[in-house]
């Protein structure tokens, strides 16, 4: 169980959660994402880790509600807890002075470009954040933007808030006017990612692209998450989730994407009908495990305190939780 | 000792013995199983038990003893089922058999135990397996454990990496031994293959469940979602978590495609995918369970590969809804790695078997979505280095099989991730951790592996095995303190 410390809305169905994560918060590194799962009955979904505070044993993730998982998810407040969070997964951004970097971002994807823009200022890159959403409330993160990069661009599709345009205008318009790029990291929808690839691949710019394919393990165990390099098969939780653009198959990405696409829409739907049922039902869950932990622990504490740690009372343990079962 | 009768001893004479027949186990129908994903096997009775126990002929030397992985004392246990004391039996099993509700439904008992049972020479052995899985059942539906001793804690520590069979069997022998044992789990559910991978239907999760919370009541402490080499190194674990010995037990985990041209089509499953999906996240609920998989009804279902996991892969998918499931193998049905037991339920629930064939390439619709597999007949060639014979393509006999979906169960790769992040622990060229099959130590201080990282893809007894042996060399290092 995995205590949700901070709960805020940052734009139109996005919210922010900090949660409590020792073991992930020691170890994380920009790139690298965490697979959670709500209920006993939940899939497990992967989500990139936004930051990380190892002091105080605590991540950082974003999330957009698209499908079931992640509307349930937006609907927890400070003090609920997530059922299993596990990371952190896949291999960090390579950071390195590049000279300058474009970070190219949609939307949510910004909370997963932002570690790495950080990583990458720090090592001494002139770093450029180009963020688009398709209007104003899907704007995240713009301050948080701005200290991580030395420019920083805002577009909105619908000219709703900054500049009017795609990603790929601004990004074309810098090329025009001369800028040279040494390093492009695009994160978000497949169709924006390609096209930044489109853009930067024929003029050698080494250019990352940050992955979100179907997951189950997160561990390489089941090979779901697979993308085509080339003509080459990589798992993007463990080879990945970032890859050179210029090699990725947007296509395969784009069709094992849909995979589920009727069976999503589907449990989508039932969640909107029966969202409070399923709420309270989430909770009840977790104050259920709550109290199966907690008696757990006062039994191992119980069994410590006996120096006798013995057969008779290995049995009597087993006896007593009967009792309560 | 208080004064309790003696038990009763088996004085029916061999040669009556051996003319007892080998009592049946009970099946559900093959045609309402082949539906859903309940147990095949219902168990014997225990007067059923009592009657197969009796066909023991307790061999002065026990041959079902010598070919057990584990070396379960399976004469004296046939005695105390024979003379009633089921729990006993149990007892005695747990002796070196941490997990008898799972091996007892698991294990390849034809070439183990029950191959080497002198009974079995002549007509058919004692059904070790079955009498296993009874005494473990009995035990718990009568909610009365036959947990062993601990002895008193030795104030050393150790943590195991993995919970499936490897890491399970060697927790209940270092607990036994007073160690305080950890077992880390990657994922959210504890068990490993015995849970992600074995279906439903060949071994209830709730068995599984019961035979960790043996443990647990035992003494052994569990975490899940810690990925090893991610979550925490295994200098993390020994330096800063104080861990004064640390087994590996992650297990081959990583799936082997086939390496044609198609297989990233919508449809195209690992068989590792397509279990655990069905296995850990229960995705035959759906949408009671949120976790999707193709929807098999009406579909033609191929499963490439012809071990325990293809085959469970297959009756899977006839149990989602298929309209065919077949098995294709390259070799003949002779080389077949499965279970024979698995074989025949298999056959009883309509599982087609395409002997000698292999796909070559899988064909898609335009918007990426499986169509067909191009497959290649195959004929058998020479013997190769494992003494089967190779299969050798038939030239000019392709053909096209309509099929939507295809699942590949050829076998497993070694889990990287903690080798990844421990560059001092050797590895082999297939990323195997190299261990002393012995001491099961490792090349680095402290760390001992077993199982199927050490071995490759094996069995869930010889896993068991492996675990074993790690406990006693792990003991042993802990009262030693010697490299």
């Amino acid at each position: 169980m995995y205590r949700i410390v901070e709960a805020r809305t940052v734009g139109l169905n996005i919210r922010q959660f900090t949660v409590k994560a020792p073991r992930i918060a020691r170890k994380q590194r920009p790139g690298q994402f965490v697979i959670l799962r709500l209920h006993q009955q939940g899939e497990r979904i992967p989500l990139t880790i936004k930051s990380a505070d190892p002091a105080a044993g605590t991540i950082t993730i974003a999330v957009q509600a698209v499908g079931k998982t992640t509307s349930l998810l937006n609907c927890l407040e400070a003090g609920d807890s997530i059922l299993d969070v596990v990371g952190p997964l896949g291999r960090h951004s390579e950071i390195r002075n590049y000279g300058t970097a474009a970070i190219v971002a949609g939307s949510v994807g910004t909370a997963m470009a932002l570690p790495t823009a950080k990583a990458l200022k720090d090592a001494g890159n002139h770093v450029i954040f180009i963020e688009g959403a398709r209007s104003k409330e899907m704007v995240v993160f713009e301050d948080e933007v701005r200290a991580a990069s030395h420019e920083a661009y805002i577009l909105t599709d619908d000219g709703s808030y900054g500049e009017p345009g795609l990603v790929t205008k601004k990004l074309d318009e810098l090329l025009a006017a001369g800028r040279k790029l040494d390093f492009v990291l695009a994160v978000g929808p497949v169709p924006m990612m390609r096209a930044v690839a489109k853009i930067t691949a024929p003029l050698g710019i080494k250019t990352m692209v940050s992955l979100n394919s179907i997951m189950v393990d997160g561990t390489g165990m089941c090979g779901g998450c697979r993308v085509l390099l080339g003509n080459q098969s990589k798992f993007a939780c463990v080879d990945g989730p970032e890859f050179d653009a210029t090699l990725v198959n947007f296509e395969v990405l784009m069709q094992r994407n849909a995979m589920y696409r009727s069976q999503e829409c589907r449990s989508l739907k039932a969640f909107e009908q029966h969202k409070r049922e399923e709420l309270a039902a989430l909770r009840d869950g977790l104050a259920a495990k709550e109290k199966e932990t907690a008696q757990l622990h006062a039994r191992l504490e119980m069994r410590e305190k006996d120096e006798t740690h013995g057969k008779p009372e290995a049995v009597h343990v087993a006896e007593e939780e009967k009792r309560h079962a | 000792m208080p004064d309790t009768p003696p038990l009763p001893v088996n004085t029916l004479p061999l040669k009556e013995r051996m003319r007892i027949p080998r009592v049946h186990m009970p099946e559900l129908d093959p045609e309402d199983r082949a539906r859903n994903f309940e147990e095949v096997n219902q168990g014997l009775a225990a007067a059923g038990a009592v009657t197969e126990a009796t066909r023991c002929i307790a061999c002065a030397k026990p041959g079902c003893q010598t070919d057990c992985p584990v070396g379960v004392k399976i004469k004296e246990v046939m005695a105390l089922i024979y003379a009633g004391d089921f729990l006993a039996a149990a007892r005695k099993m747990r002796e070196d058999n941490a997990l008898p509700a799972i091996t007892g439904r698991v294990c390849p008992q034809e070439s183990q135990c029950e191959g080497g049972c002198v009974v079995g020479k002549k007509g058919q052995p004692v059904a070790i397996g079955n009498l296993e899985r009874f005494i473990a059942d009995y035990e718990r539906e009568n909610g009365q454990l036959g947990l062993p001793h601990i002895a008193p804690p030795t104030g050393k520590s150790v943590a195991i990496v993995g919970s499936g069979p490897a890491g399970l069997s060697a927790a209940g022998d270092l607990v036994q031994k007073g160690h305080s044992v950890r077992v880390f789990e990657a994922l959210h559910e504890l068990g490993g293959v015995l849970v992600y991978g074995i279906p439903e239907f060949r071994l209830p999760k709730a068995i599984v469940k019961e035979e960790v919370d043996n443990l647990r009541r035992m003494g052994v402490e569990f975490e899940t979602n810690v990925v090893v080499g991610k979550s925490v190194t295994l200098d993390e674990l020994m330096r800063v978590e104080g861990y004064d010995a640390i087994f590996v037990a992650t297990g081959a985990g990583l799936p082997v495609f086939l390496g044609v041209p198609g297989e990233h089509l919508n449809g195209v499953y690992s068989a590792n995918e397509f279990l655990t999906r069905t296995n850990l996240m229960r995705a035959y609920k759906f949408p009671e369970f949120d976790e999707p998989i193709y929807d098999c009804r009406d579909r033609d279902v191929i499963v490439v590969g012809g071990g325990n996991t293809a085959m469970d892969a297959v009756r899977t998918a006839r149990r989602l809804g298929a309209k065919t499931a077949t098995l294709v193998y390259r070799r003949s049905e002779a080389e077949m790695p499965a279970r024979a037991e698995e074989v025949g339920h298999a056959r009883e629930e309509g599982i087609e078997f395409r002997m000698l064939t292999n796909p070559v390439e899988f064909l898609g619709d335009e918007n990426g979505w499986l169509t067909g597999a191009r497959c290649v007949r195959m004929e058998l060639g020479e013997p190769d280095a494992d003494g089967r014979r190779r299969p050798v393509p038939i030239a000019g006999s392709e053909f096209v099989l309509p099929v939507n979906v295809a699942i590949i169960g050829v076998g497993t790769n070694a889990n990287p991730t903690v080798q990844s992040s421990a560059p001092d622990l050797k590895t082999n060229a297939k990323n195997y951790i190299v261990a002393d099959p012995e001491t099961m130590r490792t090349s680095k201080r402290g760390v001992f592996a077993g199982g199927d990282i050490v071995t490759g893809g094996a069995t869930v007894i010889l896993a068991m095995g492996a675990g074993r042996k790690a406990a006693k060399a792990i003991d042993e290092y802990l009262a030693a303190g010697e490299w």
